[in-house]
């Protein structure tokens, strides 16, 4: 478990660490701590996963990944458990979720994130989704997004 | 972006060090010098190429909650809606969408309970209604995307 400490560590790198050659040790300064107490409770956080990772978030756009398609299928719930992990398991999919659907207006209960660099690359992976699912899936959509509204970490006080 | 960013951008999508001077380590493994490593990402941060550059939290991990949220937005209010949704700082993405259901956006809430509260705010705000999808199975999360 997390306690005050982390969660004030956490409060303060959520906009991201500093770009100096310390950043660890100007995070403790920062909060009164020793650095490595800082970076001994940051890597702990990291092996059980509170942390996810540690590194860079592109824009994706920015890198020339433009076209990204958000395949949604409305696949029979019983063959999920099944073709779920085999759909997460293709290599351009980035994000493979069961969601709930809400009929009338949303008939979809998969959801499979498929990258590419043009709209052709994105329509030939959804294809081969459609493949994989075959009669299970009764129908798809794919929706592309044509801008990023808003895009941050996620924000915790330091509660 | 040179090839020099691309090889840094790859190669930093994960496993940033925890060190005295990170920077200098990743200098080492791409054979540059730490503060040109420093100077790059901190452009690269500048332009937006990058979002961000830190530790990135698994809110669920925090206690907290995460949801998938899409509303239909009339064309005519898409500006105004998407300043009031994006005010909220429960929203942590948000994308416009080419479907009738043309606004998506991601709550995350410190508190489980919070979703169901945040969504009726945003409702209230925007006088739209919200289709919460939370997710119900994860097959899958990987997030790299070379450059």
């Amino acid at each position: 478990m997390i306690d005050a400490t982390d969660r004030r560590l956490i409060a303060a790198t959520q906009a991201g660490l500093p770009f100096v050659a310390r950043p660890y040790h100007a995070l403790a300064e920062e909060l009164g701590l020793n650095p490595s107490e800082a970076m001994r409770r940051l890597r702990r956080m990291l092996a059980s996963g509170v942390i996810r990772r540690i590194g860079a978030v592109p824009n994706h756009y920015r890198l020339g990944w433009t076209e990204n398609g958000m395949s949604v299928w409305d696949v029979e719930e019983v063959l999920l458990p099944e073709l779920g992990p085999k759909v997460g398991a293709l290599p351009f999919v980035t994000h493979c979720y069961r969601r709930p659907r809400r009929p009338p207006l949303w008939p979809y209960n998969l959801f499979a994130m498929v990258h590419g660099r043009a709209p052709e690359e994105v329509a030939a992976k959804v294809e081969t989704i459609r493949d994989l699912l075959g009669e299970a899936c009764r129908a798809h959509t794919v929706l592309t997004s044509t801008r990023i509204l808003k895009k941050t970490g996620l924000r915790l006080t330091a509660g | 972006m040179d090839e020099l960013d691309r090889r840094l951008v790859n190669a930093l999508q994960g496993g940033f060090p925890i060190a005295e001077r990170p920077f200098a380590r990743v200098a080492d493994e791409l054979g540059l010098e730490e503060a040109e490593v420093i100077r790059r990402l901190a452009r690269l941060r500048a332009d937006g190429v990058l979002t961000r550059f830190g530790p990135m939290y698994d809110a669920e991990r925090l206690g907290g909650a995460v949801t998938l949220c899409a509303m239909q937005v009339p064309a005519e209010r898409f500006e105004e809606v998407t300043e009031i949704v994006n005010a909220f700082p429960e929203v942590a993405h948000n994308y416009e969408r080419r479907h009738a259901l043309n606004m998506w956006f991601v709550l995350a809430v410190e508190r489980p309970d919070e979703i169901d509260a945040t969504v009726a705010r945003i409702e209230a705000a925007t006088g739209l209604e919200v289709l919460n999808l939370p997710k119900l199975d994860e097959y899958f999360l990987e997030l790299k995307l070379s450059a």
